[in-house]
């Protein structure tokens, strides 16, 4: 301090200048950032662009044509809505369904996969590293892959977009559900420990209680990313309302009716789940909190 | 938690509730057994067994780990012919052909390994000798084919008068009108190096690095990188063009979308909205981008894009312009005041507080969301790829299509694994490395 009154001057002098030196630096290197930044986005567009049946300026004028279209046909055929509506609602329902029990195996299997590769519940702790890595192969592939394969085996339908939404849906859903276990208080695991329980009866009543609202509300939002995929899978022939939208668009013009009737029933239904599952996601966190 | 009353019987609450406790514990999985029993009939599963091709499987695995030599003659001009898989780039030249062929003239005695051996006479005549089996003969009587097979035919066989084939562990004979052809299975992916068109084919990599130049024009190395890189059947080049467009739009996607939700994030945050009104229908336009979902806007910009991934790119961007307006306008409602308040005290004009108030405590949330949601869309560039006809998508489907092709499959899948794994690597890295004290919770 003694010191740092006797030169103060000088010393607020070098100060500034190293502050000054420091935040020049700091910006250099963002301005830098931000320029590759900037150029990769716009050398990416003009690949893309370029690699492109249609450019993006001839495009861009003609993104309102086919839903103008399509709205103005539904319109047009107005009194057939309610008929369309009701005929694709079993395809709609057969989406819902895949979601729903892709959901609940995903999530079984996610919930056996984090306990069993999470340090502390392991059943095997020296398995913790290939479990991790079961899961991180699970997450890594894309539905449309084993959906695809499984189509050829098992023909079309909604199993094949079951199963394969299951799996990616357990290694998402491990990886989130071991870091909540990470978490979990290990008292309870060791009081059922010492009275005998096995290790499925330590999980059971010592883990599950306290991780199952955070399970439950990891599990509600994968429910919602799973009707979109389950609807995407469908496109390329697992079945549901997905499917009836790829018929309906090789019907073209004159049936965009149908594409509109099914536009509105996946609309509604996204909007409906979505809605629902953050409604109760957040009073699933609440009742957590208190 | 529910609350006791203090003055009521506890007992008789703790039993109540204890008794609830019970009938949830079992009503959850009956709910959950009773649907699984529905779906098991309305999926029809008891009908897999009838649907499923086991062949299909048989022939998507072995076709996986090893590859096809097709051998043929013709039944006209008893021209022989060899082929790797059929493809004009793995065609032997005149003259050559595999080891296990021995040719003389037009006829040839095919062996197949395993006792499995195939010879082709005269007159258009085929026998093929088996082991545990009598000596099967085909040939081309007055337009028929005509064998001595026993009547009904074992089930390895497919017979007709115009068409027969003979599948066995060791390979396939199709005997037709116009040919008979051999497919012979051999362990490995002969060609994914070189084609035999090219003179590095069968080379060791020794050889290749040490060994005398096999090609006038060019250098060894040169040489073998240019016939690998434009190998006609694996098409290396095309394909890692196709894992960098997928990438690609995910990356233009992911980045487009946060720069366009940014600021309109302002507009629908409570604490920034200028205007009730214009923050509830910026609101409902990202509710509304959301709610139609990624097909549907794949489907529609296609019309306008056609195929290729520009509209890839931008199914992505704009689906995601929807989901970043969301979550940055909650990040901003959580935003500390007091920073701001700070700023506005020392004379900060509006867009100078966003700045240097605003952005700095923002950034490590949004950044991290944004690289999650760019690992996440390498996923969903690959899926709208294959819808939208761009990048290694495509490339999947059309391999799956043909139906035979299964070791471009499995290269591909296993190419769009390694993608996904590095992307997730990466974006952990960086996000780890940007955002200290990130809890790694997506």
């Amino acid at each position: 301090m003694a010191d740092l009154s006797a030169s103060g001057s000088m010393n607020t002098q070098t100060t500034r200048d190293n502050y000054m030196a420091m935040t020049r630096r700091k910006r250099a290197y963002g301005g830098i950032l931000l320029a590759i930044f900037v150029l990769l986005m716009v050398t990416g567009f003009q690949t893309v662009d370029a690699r492109s049946a249609g450019g993006f300026w001839s495009g861009i004028s003609q993104v309102f044509d086919f839903p103008a279209g399509v709205v103005r046909e539904a319109w047009e055929k107005i009194d057939r809505m309610p008929a369309n509506l009701v005929n694709f609602f079993p395809a709609l329902l057969e989406t819902i369904n895949i979601a729903a029990v892709s959901t609940l195996v995903g999530a079984f299997l996610g919930l056996v996969l984090s306990l069993l590769s999470t340090r502390g519940l392991a059943k095997w702790p020296r398995m913790i590293p290939v479990f991790r890595r079961i899961m991180d192969i699970m997450r890594a592939f894309p539905e449309i892959v084993i959906a695809l394969v499984l189509i050829f085996i098992l023909g079309g339908g909604p199993i094949p977009a079951m199963i394969a939404i299951a799996i990616h849906t357990a290694g998402a859903l491990g990886k989130l559900f071991s870091e909540v276990a990470e978490n979990a208080d290990l008292k309870p695991v060791e009081g059922l420990a010492s009275v005998g329980a096995n290790w499925s009866q330590r999980m059971l009543l010592g883990v599950i209680p306290q991780v199952a609202p955070n399970y439950l509300s990891y599990t509600l939002m994968r429910f919602e990313i799973n009707i979109r995929a389950s609807a995407i899978l469908g496109f390329v022939g697992a079945g549901g309302i997905g499917y009836e939208l790829r018929n309906a668009m090789t019907f073209g013009t004159g049936r965009f009716d149908l594409a509109a009737a099914i536009f509105v029933l996946l609309f509604l239904t996204i909007v409906f789940f979505d809605q629902l599952s953050s409604h109760y996601r957040n009073k699933l966190v609440k009742g957590n909190q208190v | 938690m529910t609350m006791l009353s203090t003055d009521g019987d506890l007992r008789d609450q703790t039993v109540k509730i204890f008794g609830r406790k019970k009938f949830v514990a079992l009503a959850v999985p009956a709910v959950i057994f009773v649907y699984l029993v529905y779906i098991f009939i309305s999926f029809n599963f008891a009908g897999l067994v009838e649907r499923a091709r086991m062949d299909n499987a048989r022939a998507l695995v072995a076709d996986s780990y090893s590859y096809k030599t097709h051998v043929s003659r013709d039944n006209r001009s008893g021209d022989l012919a060899f082929a790797i898989e059929g493809a004009r780039a793995g065609t032997y030249a005149d003259g050559t052909y595999p080891d296990w062929v021995t040719v003389e003239g037009s006829n040839m005695v095919v062996d197949l390994g395993d006792g499995h051996v195939v010879t082709y006479l005269d007159d258009n005549l085929v026998t093929y000798d088996m082991p545990d089996f009598p000596t099967i003969t085909l040939q081309l009587i007055d337009d028929v084919v005509v064998t001595n097979l026993p009547d009904p035919a074992p089930d390895w066989v497919n017979a007709s008068d115009t068409r027969v084939a003979i599948t066995t562990e060791a390979g396939r004979l199709t005997y037709t009108r116009s040919k008979a052809e051999i497919f012979r299975y051999s362990f490995g992916w002969e060609m994914f190096w070189f084609t035999l068109a090219s003179p590095y084919h069968d080379v060791g990599f020794f050889q290749l690095l040490a060994g005398p130049q096999l090609d006038a024009n060019r250098s060894n190395i040169v040489g073998a990188w240019q016939d690998f890189w434009n190998n006609g059947l694996w098409r290396h080049s095309d394909v890692a063009w196709a894992l960098w467009e997928t990438v690609l739009m995910a990356f233009l996607g992911t980045f487009g979308a946060a720069i366009i939700a940014l600021p309109l994030a302002f507009l629908a945050a409570k604490n920034f909205a200028p205007v009730v009104a214009l923050r509830f229908a910026v609101r409902r336009v990202f509710d509304f981008v959301r709610g139609v979902d990624g097909l549907i806007w794949t489907i529609i910009l296609s019309r306008a894009f056609g195929p290729g991934p520009l509209t890839g790119a931008l199914a992505i961007l704009v689906t995601d312009t929807g989901s970043f307006g969301k979550s940055f306008s909650e990040a901003l409602e959580n935003v500390d005041e007091k920073q701001i308040e700070g700023l506005e005290s020392t004379g900060a004009r509006p867009v100078q507080r966003y700045r240097f108030g605003v952005i700095p405590q923002v950034t490590p949330v949004l950044l991290s969301q944004i690289l999650y949601y760019f690992e996440s869309n390498t996923r969903s560039a690959t899926i709208i790829g294959a819808i939208t006809g761009g990048g290694i998508g495509l490339f999947l489907t059309q391999a799956i299509q043909t139906q035979n092709d299964w070791e471009k499959v499995t290269y591909y899948i296993v190419l769009i694994l390694i993608m996904v794994m590095v992307m997730d690597t990466i974006s952990g890295w960086l996000r780890r490395k940007l955002i200290k004290g990130d809890d790694g919770g997506h």
